[in-house]
C-alpha cells in the first residue's frame, strides 16, 4: 500500500517538476520575445538616422526657398542621435518626426513636387522609415502585452514573480509625439 | 473566431502538421500494401508495394519540404525584387515583418495584370511573399498594407508549411491513385496463381480501387476545407498587424470586382493566392469544393471590425 502511494507522490512530483519547467522556459522566451522586440525599436530609430543625410541630398536642390524647414530635420536628427536620459530621448525623437512631418507639409505647397519620381521616393522611403518605427513599437507593445499577461495568468502568476519576472512597461508616445500628427499648414 | 494568441495558433497549426504526417504516412502505408497485394497477388508483393509507396512519399515530402517554395514560385513564373526595384512593395513587406517580429522574407513580383498574392516557403525563415503587378498597379498603399499583412499572418501562423505539407499529401495520393489506376488499364494484375491467394486478391483489388477513386477526392475536401479557415484567420491576424481593418476590405473587394484571371494560377497553387485566382470555378461553386471563404463575407467582417475595433486585444 506505501508502496503504490510512493508511486503516485513520485509522479505527482515529477509531473510538478515538468510543468514548472515548461512554464518558466515559455516565460523566459517571452520575456526574451520583448527584449529583442525593444531592440528592434532601436534598430529602427538608427536605421532612420543614416537614411535622412542621403535622403536630404537628394531632395536638397527642390527646398532651396524652405532652407529652414531641412535644418531643423537635421538639427532634430543631431539632436535625436546624443546620448540622454529615455526620457528626452523619447521627446528628440518625436521632434525629429515632427520636423519630417513640417517637411512633407512644406512640400505639399509645390504642386509640381507631387509628381516628381526623385520627390515621390523620397516621401516613400521617409514615410516609411516612420511607419517602420511606430510598428516596431506596436509589436514592442504587443509582446509585452502576451508576456505580462502570461505572469499575471494562473499558474504562472504562483511563482512567476518568485523567480524574477516582473512586467514590463507599454511604450507610451510622448506628448510632443501626438502633437506631430497635427502638422500646421501655414 | 479569432481565440488565442498568435502563438497558440502556431502550436495548434505544429500540431496538426504532425498528425498530418502521421495520417499521410499510415495512409500510403495501408495504400501501398492493398495495391501491392491486389497487384502481385502475395503478401510479398504487399510489401513491395508498401515500399514503394513510402519510397514515393518520402521522395516527393522531401522534395517540397526543401524545394517547394521554389517550384511554386517558378511555376507562377515570379521573380525576385529588390528594394531598387520594387520600393513600396519592398517596403509594405519590411513595416509588416517589423509588426509581425518576424525576419523578413524574400520578395516576389509576378508579370501579370490580375491583382493578387500569396506567401510560400516551409517556416518564417524561409519564406517568400509574392504580388502580381495588377495588385502593385490597382491597390493603393493601405490596401497593399493589409494584402502584405495578411501574406505575413500566414508567413508567422505556419500556414506556409501546412499548405506545402497538404499540397503534398494531395499530390502524392493523385499520384499512386493515378499510377495503380493506369496500370490497371493497361491489363491488370500477374496474380491468380492459386486459388485462395486469388479470392483475397479480388479482394484486395476491389479495396485498391475504391481507394484509388476515393482517397484523392478527399485528401481534396481535406485540403480545401482547411484553407479555407486559414483565410479567415489570416485576415484576423492581418488587422491585428496594421490596425487598419479598412486597408484589407478595400483591397479584397478590389481583387473581387476585378476581371482579369490570373494566368499562372492553376488548380495546385489556388489555395495560396490571398483570393481565388481561378474565378468561374469560385462562383460555381462556393460550398465544400471552394480553396477560399466566398470573399465578400470576409469583407462583411473586416467592415464590422471598422466599427467594432480590434478583433483581438493585446495580450
Amino acid at each position: 500500500m506505501s508502496v503504490i502511494l510512493l508511486i503516485v507522490l513520485i509522479v505527482v512530483l515529477v509531473v510538478l517538476v515538468i510543468f514548472a519547467i515548461v512554464t518558466y522556459n515559455g516565460l523566459v522566451k517571452r520575456r526574451n520575445d520583448t527584449e529583442e522586440a525593444y531592440r528592434q525599436i532601436d534598430v529602427q530609430l538608427k536605421r532612420r538616422y543614416d537614411l535622412i543625410p542621403n535622403l536630404l541630398e537628394g531632395v536638397k536642390k527642390y527646398f532651396r526657398q524652405e532652407q529652414e524647414v531641412l535644418t531643423q530635420v537635421t538639427q532634430a536628427r543631431s539632436r535625436a542621435m546624443q546620448p540622454q536620459s529615455p526620457g528626452a530621448q523619447a521627446q528628440s525623437e518625436a521632434q525629429l518626426s515632427g520636423a519630417i512631418g513640417s517637411l512633407f507639409a512644406v512640400a505639399e505647397n509645390y504642386p509640381d513636387l507631387k509628381s516628381d519620381r526623385v520627390m515621390l521616393d523620397f516621401q516613400e522611403e521617409l514615410s516609411s522609415t516612420e511607419n517602420k518605427i511606430s510598428f516596431a513599437r506596436q509589436h514592442y507593445n504587443d509582446s509585452v502585452g502576451d508576456y505580462n499577461t502570461k505572469i499575471q495568468s494562473f499558474p504562472a502568476v504562483i511563482f512567476s514573480r518568485m523567480m524574477g519576472f516582473t512586467e514590463r512597461e507599454y511604450f507610451e508616445a510622448a506628448g510632443p509625439e501626438r502633437e506631430s500628427v497635427t502638422v500646421s499648414y501655414d | 473566431m479569432d481565440r488565442g494568441t498568435f502563438r497558440e495558433r502556431i502550436a495548434v497549426n505544429r500540431r496538426n502538421s504532425v498528425f498530418l504526417i502521421l495520417l499521410f504516412l499510415a495512409f500510403v502505408a495501408v495504400f501501398g500494401y492493398v495495391i501491392g497485394y491486389a497487384w502481385i497477388g502475395d503478401p510479398k508483393g504487399a510489401l513491395f508495394g508498401l515500399g514503394l509507396a513510402f519510397v514515393v512519399g518520402a521522395i516527393s515530402g522531401l522534395v517540397t519540404y526543401y524545394g517547394g517554395d521554389r517550384l511554386v514560385l517558378a511555376a507562377s513564373r515570379a521573380k525576385q525584387v529588390t528594394h531598387e526595384e520594387a520600393p513600396v512593395l519592398f517596403n509594405v513587406v519590411e513595416e509588416m515583418a517589423i509588426a509581425s517580429g518576424l525576419p523578413m522574407p524574400k520578395v516576389y513580383v509576378i508579370e501579370d495584370s490580375a491583382p493578387n498574392a500569396f506567401a510560400t516557403g516551409r517556416d518564417p525563415e524561409h519564406a517568400t511573399v509574392a504580388a502580381t503587378t495588377g495588385l502593385l498597379r490597382k491597390l493603393d498603399r493601405d490596401e497593399l498594407q493589409g494584402v502584405m499583412a495578411h501574406e505575413m499572418s500566414h508567413v508567422g501562423n505556419f500556414d506556409i508549411r501546412y499548405a506545402m505539407l497538404v499540397g503534398v499529401l494531395v499530390g502524392t495520393t493523385v499520384l499512386i491513385s493515378d499510377f495503380f489506376l493506369r496500370g490497371l488499364w493497361f491489363g491488370g494484375g500477374r496474380g491468380g496463381r492459386s486459388e485462395g491467394g486469388g479470392m483475397v486478391q479480388l479482394i484486395m483489388m476491389v479495396v485498391a480501387i475504391l481507394l484509388a477513386v476515393l482517397a484523392p477526392l478527399f485528401a481534396r475536401l481535406l485540403q480545401l476545407s482547411i484553407s479555407r479557415q486559414r483565410e479567415y484567420l489570416a485576415d484576423a491576424s492581418a488587422v491585428r498587424l496594421t490596425r487598419n481593418p479598412k486597408g484589407l476590405a478595400d483591397a479584397l473587394a478590389k481583387i473581387s470586382g476585378d476581371r482579369e484571371v490570373l494566368e499562372v494560377a492553376n488548380r495546385a497553387t489556388a489555395h495560396l493566392y490571398i483570393a481565388n485566382p481561378v474565378k468561374s470555378f469560385e462562383k460555381r461553386a462556393k460550398g465544400i469544393f471552394s480553396t477560399h471563404p466566398p470573399i465578400n463575407e470576409r469583407i462583411d467582417i473586416l467592415r464590422s471590425m471598422e466599427t467594432g475595433g480590434i478583433p483581438e486585444t493585446v495580450g
